[in-house]
């Protein structure tokens, strides 16, 4: 059985948005998002020791090699990196488009995501992505198994948990508390060096240059601003009077 | 008179030597281990590499992984900070004609320099002292070169394990075989959480020491090895910022003087650093001996109140800060060092055992060049054949043949008689430099920081409040750092929790990163000291004055990225 | 201009969040049309046009009750093409994010989410970087998807009334068929966890000592929040650590956040920033938090939060 791994390198520390091109500043350190973690440690305990291929795939610069390698160390066993300069500034339709085309190459039975991206770029990627595979998607995992040819999964949503079932291969994506990623150990990362990783072009996985980056996109950052500041912010002082004004406070907003 | 060294930490450095106790199969070997990748570390990496390169054959005696580096911090240059202003001779050396100085990532050749003297309002010039003299040399961000200098390292073969801290050292027949990795996944009592991963012994035909200043490992092995310095080591806490600016610095910047008394009984040695960044960066710096005496002193709020200068002020206006970091400095110096730089299986480099040039404020290049030698003495053995390394003692060698060892013997008291106050220091100090060093002072005794005795003025009331512009509180500080330490691991300071009034407030002052805070009064005169340990950003002043850092687990502490 | 609104519904009754967005589309002007899709939700169909709606696209279908996405995105992609609606509008949910994307992926659509406000000439407004910078964003081509952040806009009725009924059928692809669910558990009376919780009630150094935290619990009870806790607390062993919210703790945005004797630091501000409205209770003028809570109290925790508790008690 194969899984694949969908993950991102972020930016290290706080971001930091480039004027120039108003996207997140990718030149900076980076690291595996910290969410896809999950999702590795996910893939990797249905693996356990049996022979299941855990492939983790990205889509990024060159560096993002850094977190596929940290995805071998914990113990995947295979790295797949598309880069590609025109893939710079991919939104949704077209980044979805470029991961879509590398999984179909890999036709996993499980597809796996993280819940979503600390830059905050990305926390929907993955029903758009089972869309373009046109397998069924089941998101927020808090708990999954396998079972023959079907994916159990306990999704938690605002009011609970929901149970859903769906036949392989399907797409998940798994939320942070479903389990927590373990360390690589120290001969896992001085293994991952010599496990298979491939880098790929847009080409390579036939993508049109015109699918995507900027040329690809169906949307665009027209500028950036300051948010506005906190409108009616107020402040009360002394102890008598303070508990009603909350109340009143509240009930203006609606919030009682 | 209270001393914090009265209260010393429960800590013995014999917990910290071991041997081996992983199974046989299970030990990873390499065959060169380097702890820390810093500049001497990743410098005896690069230069090993080098060697191997001509020498291929030696390679089949190292195994499958012939050298491996290992670092604490997120990555290379997570945890190094420094002014910098490098000497450029031991990069030199290292890189021959692979790479020119104009390769490396650095903020160009230093273009002018400048030293005043401080008052509240005031600056004056003086000519730079000649040990202050930085033409020829280059800025750099410490952090950022050592990215640069890891890539190389990596290239020349070099396996880079970060995030692993090297918690103990392994001693096999009075032999250094190895480290003991740090475990991962413990709770703050000591449990173990689901993800716990234990730590691993790595044995080694050759184990290198970098750690920098307050390695763990190097003190441990000080003590097993009985190798303390004729001197006993002391230290500086340095702390800086990296500001946006909109106009360039266009020279290098040394003060003294203000915001640091001058009175003898205050023992204030140390000053300031402003070094230009390229177009749009500079960086700012305070660097205060830790052989102070009043424990309201906190050379964070110093820098804080250094910045309020009206000529600081005004190199700041419109400016923003983007990075903070801290980090202590040896400064005992030749004296200071320890009686051999090796011991069976071991070798010494860098600020570990004390390497740097406090009146010239250097120490890169020191750390680059001994790693340098550490990696050809420690090949050369290698290369004898398959039995333990027995003749190290060509590293020591080496290192008393270089220039180290003559920069170092140069300025061997100068740092001392700053004991003495500013302007007394600061006479003494000039004779001994024109004098090339040749002066009659003998060995001038150097007191550890922790024994000295403790006054309490109203030092705290002076420095300015956080604006958040201009002036920075700890906790925000902390937090430009990067330092993201998971919350709910063992605490690894150890201090005494229970010391008078003055110690407590001499740690709460000291630390830059509010790691200590007053808890309950104990009625007579005590308080215990609580301990945030993941503020903590390693910055080794603790260690100076009467605790004990050691490593916490792997990949904690501050990300930085432009110290 | 035509807008639709995807309205999810929730044991009967729809979700307020939905709501406030199809008030907004109605604010942006041109045609506006509801979709639901459900069991039973042709009858909630007519409180649509309350909300502005002047026709709700319904597909009636009790098989399709189960909060799944794809068999919507199908339903919607069909009433997007059929309709000729050139904006497609979302308040964020579990579901209705994998619709969006979903439906992006079908429709080759850009969409843009978390976004807290969309202008008439379809310039969204996203924060960014931790709700430090405000982004506009923009759309290349219709149709276009929005995602709004939860709680965006009020459910103010508009007083329209009630909408043109039209009913959806679609068919379903395969893959839209596949999920499905064999269970639910619906959250008990023990309240919400901290990171779904709409309303969080957060306790500092400033409650003083540990027994203190159950004001923090009483007031969460009253409001039906959750409890959280500063790192500084849950250093000290005052509460557990699966409270903490900040950098190295969680983070949440409830629509509601109240402070109690927390100065705000920016470890635990960077957990919490983003909550639609702060209120803070601090004794100390001077607090951090004030700089950024929309009502500042400077007074007694102790005095002050029982008080309010049962203020909040009293009215319910």
């Amino acid at each position: 059985m194969k899984i694949a791994v969908c993950v991102k390198h972020v930016p290290e520390g706080a971001s930091k948005i480039d004027p120039a091109t108003k996207r997140i500043d990718r030149s900076r350190e980076g690291a595996l998002n910290h969410f896809d973690a999950n999702a590795v440690e996910e893939a990797l305990r249905l693996k356990g020791d049996g022979d299941t291929e855990v492939v983790v795939v990205s889509m990024g610069p060159e560096q993002a090699g850094d977190s596929l390698r940290k995805a071998l160390a914990m113990g995947a066993d295979r790295a797949v990196l598309v880069s590609d300069d025109a893939a710079a500034g991919s939104d949704l339709v077209a980044t979805s488009k470029i991961l879509a085309q590398a999984l179909e190459r890999e036709g996993a039975e499980l597809v796996l995501f993280g819940q979503q991206a600390s830059d905050a770029d990305g926390a929907v990627l993955w029903a758009a992505v089972a869309e373009r595979l046109r397998r069924p998607v089941i998101s927020q995992a808090a708990e999954l198994s396998l079972a023959g040819e079907t994916v159990h999964v306990k999704r938690q949503t605002e009011f609970g948990y929901d149970v859903i079932e769906a036949p392989l291969p399907a797409v998940v994506s798994v939320s942070d508390a479903i389990n927590e990623p373990r360390y690589p150990s120290l001969k896992g990362i001085m293994g991952a060096k010599k496990k298979p990783s491939e880098t790929f072009t847009l080409a390579d996985i036939g993508v049109a240059a015109g699918d995507a980056g900027e040329a690809g996109s169906k949307t665009e950052v027209l500028a950036l601003g300051d948010p506005p500041a906190r409108a009616d912010s107020r402040k009360i002082e002394g102890d008598a009077s303070a508990a009603q004004a909350i109340v009143d406070f509240l009930a203006e907003k609606r919030l009682v | 008179m209270t001393r914090a060294s009265d209260f010393p930490p429960p800590f013995d450095p014999r917990e910290f030597v071991v041997e081996p106790t992983d199974p046989v199969d299970e030990r990873i070997e390499v065959g060169l281990l380097i702890v820390g990748a810093g500049p001497a570390g990743l410098a005896c990496a690069i230069r090993f590499g080098q060697l191997l390169e001509e020498h291929p054959e030696a390679a089949e005696t190292l195994g499958d992984v012939p050298l491996a580096i290992l670092e604490k911090g997120k990555q290379p240059g997570s945890h190094l900070l420094s002014g910098a202003v490098v000497n450029p001779r031991g990069l030199r050396r290292l890189f021959g004609d692979r790479y020119r100085m104009e390769d490396l990532p650095s903020y160009g050749p230093v273009h002018g320099e400048s030293v005043y003297v401080l008052t509240r309002r005031g600056a004056m010039r003086i000519p730079p002292p000649p040990t202050m003299r930085n033409h020829g040399n280059w800025v750099f961000s410490l952090s950022r070169l050592g990215r640069w200098l890891a890539e190389r390292a990596e290239e020349g073969g070099a396996t880079i394990l970060a995030e692993t801290s090297a918690q103990k050292l392994l001693v096999s027949h009075g032999r250094v075989v190895g480290v003991r990795t740090g475990d991962k996944g413990r709770d703050r009592e000591g449990g173990e959480l689901g993800n716990f991963e234990p730590g691993a012994d790595i044995v080694a035909k050759v184990t290198v020491l970098a750690e920098g200043t307050q390695g763990h490992l190097t003190g441990v092995a000080i003590d097993r090895f009985g190798l303390r310095g004729a001197e006993p080591q002391v230290w500086e806490l340095g702390v800086k910022e990296v500001w946006n600016v909109p106009h360039p610095l266009d020279r290098v910047v040394h003060t003294m003087g203000w915001p640091l008394r001058t009175g003898a009984k205050y023992r204030e040695f140390g000053g300031s650093f402003i070094y230009p960044m390229g177009d749009d960066m500079l960086t700012i710096g305070m660097v205060v001996g830790l052989d102070y005496r009043d424990a309201e002193l906190s050379a964070h709020d110093l820098l804080q109140e250094l910045k309020t200068h009206p000529k600081i002020r005004k190199l700041l206006a419109g400016g923003e800060r983007v990075a903070w970091g801290a980090k202590t400095i040896p400064s005992g110096g030749f004296h200071s060092l320890p009686t051999k730089l090796h011991a069976p299986g071991l070798l010494m480099c860098g600020d570990g055992v004390g390497m740097v040039n406090i009146p010239t404020l250097k120490g890169v290049h020191y750390a680059i060049e001994s790693g340098s030698l550490a990696a050809e003495a420690a090949f050369a053995s290698l290369q004898r054949g398959a039995t333990p390394a027995a003749d190290l003692g060509r590293y020591d060698d080496a290192v008393r043949s270089s220039f180290i060892w003559r920069d170092l013997h140069e300025v061997r008291n100068m740092r001392q008689v700053f004991g003495h106050g500013f302007f007394v220091g600061g006479a003494l100090a000039s004779a001994m430099t024109m004098s090339k060093g040749r002066s009659e002072l003998g060995k001038l005794p150097a007191e550890p920081d922790a024994e000295q005795p403790l006054l309490r003025s109203d030092r705290a009331a002076r420095y300015p409040g956080p604006d958040g512009s201009l002036t920075f509180d700890k906790l925000s500080s902390v937090f430009l750092s990067g330092n993201k330490t998971r919350d709910d691991q063992p605490n690894h300071i150890r201090i005494e929790r229970r010391v008078p009034r003055e110690v407590a407030d001499l740690w709460v002052n000291m630390c830059p990163a509010q790691v200590y805070e007053i808890g309950t009064e104990g009625g007579d005169g005590t308080v215990t000291v609580n301990v945030a340990p993941s503020n903590c950003v390693q910055c080794g002043a603790i260690t100076a004055k009467g605790g004990r850092l050691t490593p916490p687990e792997g990949g904690s502490g501050p990300e930085y990225s432009l110290t | 201009m035509s807008t639709l609104v995807f309205v999810e519904h929730h044991e009967g009754e729809l979700q307020k969040g939905s709501l406030g967005v199809l008030a907004k589309a109605a604010s942006l002007g041109g045609d506006v049309g509801a979709v639901l899709v459900g069991g039973g939700v042709k009858a909630l169909a007519a409180e649509t046009g309350a909300y502005g709606a002047t026709k709700a696209h319904v597909l009636d279908d009790a098989s399709l009750d189960p909060p799944l996405p794809q068999a919507r995105v199908d339903a919607i992609a069909q009433v997007v093409r059929d309709g000729g609606y050139d904006t497609v509008l979302f308040a964020n949910s579990v579901l209705a994010a994998d619709i969006a994307a979903g439906l992006a992926a079908r429709l080759d659509a850009g969409l843009n989410w978390d976004l807290v406000d969309i202008r008439t000439d379809f310039v969204g407004k996203r924060p960014a970087l931790q709700d430090t910078v405000l982004v506009d964003v923009g759309w290349r081509s219709t149709p276009r998807l929005a995602l709004f952040r939860a709680g965006s806009f009020d459910a103010t009725p508009t007083g329209g009334s009630a909408p043109a009924v039209e009913d959806v059928s679609v068919d379903l692809e395969e893959h839209s068929r596949a999920a499905k669910i064999v269970g639910q558990e619906l959250e008990q009376a023990s309240g919400p966890s901290i990171e779904d919780a709409e309303i969080v009630i957060a306790g500092g150094r400033g409650l003083g000592a540990p027994e203190n935290f159950t004001l923090a619990e009483e007031l969460a009870k009253a409001l039906g929040g959750a409890v959280g806790a500063t790192r500084a607390v849950v250093d000290a062993g005052w509460y557990p650590y699966a409270a903490q919210i900040g950098q190295t703790g969680k983070t949440v945005s409830p629509k509601l956040y109240i402070a109690l004797g927390i100065s705000g630091a920016i470890q635990h501000k960077v957990g919490m920033q983003s909550s639609n409205t702060i209120v803070a209770i601090n004794k100390d003028p001077n607090a951090p938090i004030f700089e950024f809570s929309d009502l500042g109290v400077v007074g007694d925790v102790h005095e002050i939060v029982p008080k309010l508790t049962e203020l909040i008690n009293a009215r319910k």
